[in-house]
């Protein structure tokens, strides 16, 4: 009896492991057809498809998938077939460099991600070293700063800094000159809680840090730290983060009767945190991209089309309200590398099309219109959206649960 | 600091203490009975919550229904991990075992993650949203559920413990298993009675406190580390102990955000429960290896 439950549960967890392998396989499994009439174009992509990062990595598979799809389904480029294999790094920096290894040992032309800017970090040793062109999808500014130094790396989403500046003009233009910050501990928070803390930023806006106070991803309430805050004279409490942390900060400003206004960071542009914060989220300010507010815009948008077209095209496949910005950064990286494939000479080696998709990126990358704005790569920018910060981000605030065009 | 402010910092500290507490309760009766640390016990508060919030929103039960049913499943998936993890294993050593528990915090968390949800989630508040003024402080009124179901849980528990016959018999088992055995306790029977009783005070946490903080499927890691802490502050002794240990760790942790020097900032509030962790071990190391060596 002893031995047949021994084996009954080495059975178990092995059929387990099975089934956890199977899931994992089939995350990394590799999207388009095998055989074709010309040479297939090899595209690799880390994303945080679990881990803390999630809930900004999960959107970009599917975006990737949809897009890879939609090209094939239309002949390929130029006639070869295109092939993306994603990777998940789990939230993992370490592992985020062990893939971007693993992808250019495959042979791949260029990379998309890594979704978080510590995983980017650690991924953009590797491309550089193996001098393969990588396109993170994360907002630090350290990761393409200096452009010269960076010379394989590129980033879609908006830079930290932009994000932090946009939130000091409406601070501005408030007549807000005290300001509680309130910042996660981790990687996100803790990068853009250096931009906030910069003299240049304070001094042009004319603010005054009155409480600097941190938390921890998982903490179980914000309470005592927004009580520090509430004994001081801050004017607005700014807070830099992303899941979930602000929906709990903008839930106990709620409990604790705080009149003030909270600011976030562009990481908080998923419905995940309407849903979580409910009717405390009404009244966060927080800059973003044009895609959470695609039904606002004037039709002389030039990004409208586009915004609209994803949109509509991701959520039909995987549900309403599914789109968001974070997936949009993975659109934006990609059609920036199926273009340069597009305008690619035939036979050319592994590393010539590799450097031919970096030379591209950064002198043919004008005027692209994007999900995030519009690009403009340049050998100094290996961003290329706008950096003023009013031209680069606009304001959104929540108005009874829903997304709403700050425009000032 | 105005009266208002520390009332304030008290009553978040007691409401964070009374989660930590619910878990420490768990690492306890397991301890107690087995000397098994159950590293899986933060991942019983994690299926209480995401449980609630799939039963309430994916199948539309009502809400009184909804935690009944999800800490009953908690329960017994602490019965499934003892009879399928551990009971199999009774051979090994209790450090073997208590990295089964690790392996089990594990493939839960792996499993809650791809069959529920990897996003964070808030099931709805019991009794709406809008906070409670007590003496210049406000108070989430789910604060008070939190606070309030620690209290009950711990009452009955010790009720249990001290006036019913499986109780007792699990606290006989607990001081010595040879003899308990001998006048008819099954320790097989109160292992797993102890692991369903930690798994549905688990999940009874986790039901709680998820319309007050968001939980993923990630959110039992810290949570069991700080259960851990709080059992490891009440020696790992009675469940009394571990609450005590639970709220002096949450309430350690709110005035540290409010004392805002040196070391005790914000920045630092989860490291302070390893800093409470390892003086309290340095403090008892005498005890304890003077337990070793009588016990």
């Amino acid at each position: 009896m002893r031995n047949y439950l021994k084996y009954a549960v080495v059975l178990i967890l092995a059929v387990a492991l099975l089934a956890l392998g199977g899931i994992s396989c089939s995350e990394e499994g590799t999207t388009g057809p095998t055989a074709t009439p010309k040479e297939t174009y090899k595209v690799g992509a880390i994303f945080a498809l679990t881990g803390f990062n999630s809930p900004l990595g999960e959107p970009q598979k599917p975006t990737v998938d949809m897009m890879v799809e939609q090209i094939n389904a239309e002949g390929g480029i130029n006639g070869h077939l295109l092939e993306v294999t994603v990777y998940n790094n789990e939230s993992d920096t370490v592992k985020a460099a062990t893939l971007a290894d693993k992808l250019i040992e495959q042979g791949v032309l260029a990379i998309i991600g890594p979704t978080g800017t510590g995983d980017s970090m650690a991924a953009k040793v590797e491309a550089a070293k193996a001098q393969v062109p990588l396109v993170s999808c994360a907002a630090g500014s350290v990761i393409v700063e200096p452009a010269g130094n960076n010379t394989w790396i590129f980033t879609t989403p908006q830079l930290d800094f932009v994000a932090v500046e946009r939130v000091y003009t409406y601070l501005q233009e408030q007549g807000i000159k005290k300001v509680a910050l309130l910042c996660d501990t981790a990687g996100f928070g803790a990068a853009g809680r250096a931009q906030l803390m910069g003299h240049a930023f304070l001094d042009k806006y004319g603010l005054t840090i009155v409480a600097d106070e941190r938390y921890g991803t998982y903490d179980v309430d914000m309470i005592p730290q927004l009580t520090t805050i509430k004994g001081t004279d801050a004017q607005a409490v700014v807070c830099w983060g992303t899941n979930p942390g602000p929906a709990t900060v903008a839930r106990n400003m709620k409990t604790l009767a705080m009149q003030i206004p909270l600011l976030c960071s562009h990481g908080i542009a998923f419905k995940e945190f309407i849903d979580i914060a409910g009717t405390a989220a009404n009244g966060v300010v927080f800059p973003a991209g044009k895609l959470p507010i695609v039904d606002q815009l004037p039709d002389t948008d030039i990004q409208k089309a586009l915004l609209e077209q994803y949109k509509a095209d991701f959520e039909a496949k995987y549900g309403f309200g599914k789109a968001n910005t974070f997936g949009g950064h993975a659109y934006d990286a990609l059609s920036m590398v199926v273009e340069a494939l597009g305008n690619m000479t035939e036979g050319l080696s592994t590393a010539e099309s590799r450097a031919f998709i970096r030379d591209y990126i950064e002198n043919d990358i004008k005027d692209f219109v994007g999900t995030g704005g519009i690009f403009n790569m340049s050998p100094q920018d290996h961003n290329g959206l706008p950096r003023d910060a009013k031209q680069g981000m606009i304001l959104v605030q929540i108005v009874d649960g829903k997304w709403t065009w700050l425009q000032d | 600091m105005s009266s208002a402010q520390f009332v304030q910092y008290l009553i978040s500290g007691i409401t964070s203490g009374s989660v930590y507490a619910l878990v420490g309760l768990g690492f306890t009766i397991i301890y107690a009975v087995t000397k098994i640390i159950n590293f899986a016990q933060g991942e019983f508060v994690m299926l209480g919550g995401l449980l609630s919030f799939t039963l309430i929103h994916s199948a539309g039960l009502p809400l009184v229904p909804a935690l009944i049913i999800s800490v009953l499943i908690a329960a017994a998936i602490g019965a499934i991990m003892y009879l399928l993890a551990i009971r199999p294993a009774k051979n090994a050593s209790v450090v073997s075992l208590i990295i089964i528990t690790i392996g089990v915090a594990i493939f839960t968390r792996g499993i809650v993650g791809q069959m529920l949800t990897k996003d964070f989630v808030r099931p709805p508040s019991f009794s709406g949203e809008e906070s409670i003024s007590f003496l210049g402080a406000y108070i989430d009124p789910q604060a008070v559920w939190v606070i309030g179901t620690m209290v009950v849980v711990t009452i009955i528990l010790h009720l249990f413990l001290n006036y019913t016959m499986v109780g007792k018999a699990l606290k006989a088992c607990a001081i010595n298993p040879v003899a308990s055995s001998m006048v008819g306790v099954n320790p097989k029977i109160m292992a797993l009675i102890a692991f369903v009783l930690a798994a549905a005070i688990g999940g009874i946490g986790g039901v709680v406190l998820a319309p007050l903080t968001p939980i993923s499927y990630n959110a039992g890691v810290m949570l069991g580390l700080k259960g851990f802490v709080a059992a490891a502050i009440g020696g790992f002794g009675s469940p009394v102990a571990a609450v005590f240990g639970g709220l002096l760790l949450g309430v350690v942790e709110s005035f540290a955000v409010a004392a805002n020097w040196g070391p005790f900032t914000s920045a630092y509030k989860d490291a302070i429960a390893l800093v409470v962790l390892l003086l309290i071990l340095l403090i008892r190391s005498g005890k304890l290896a003077e337990e070793e060596r009588t016990g």
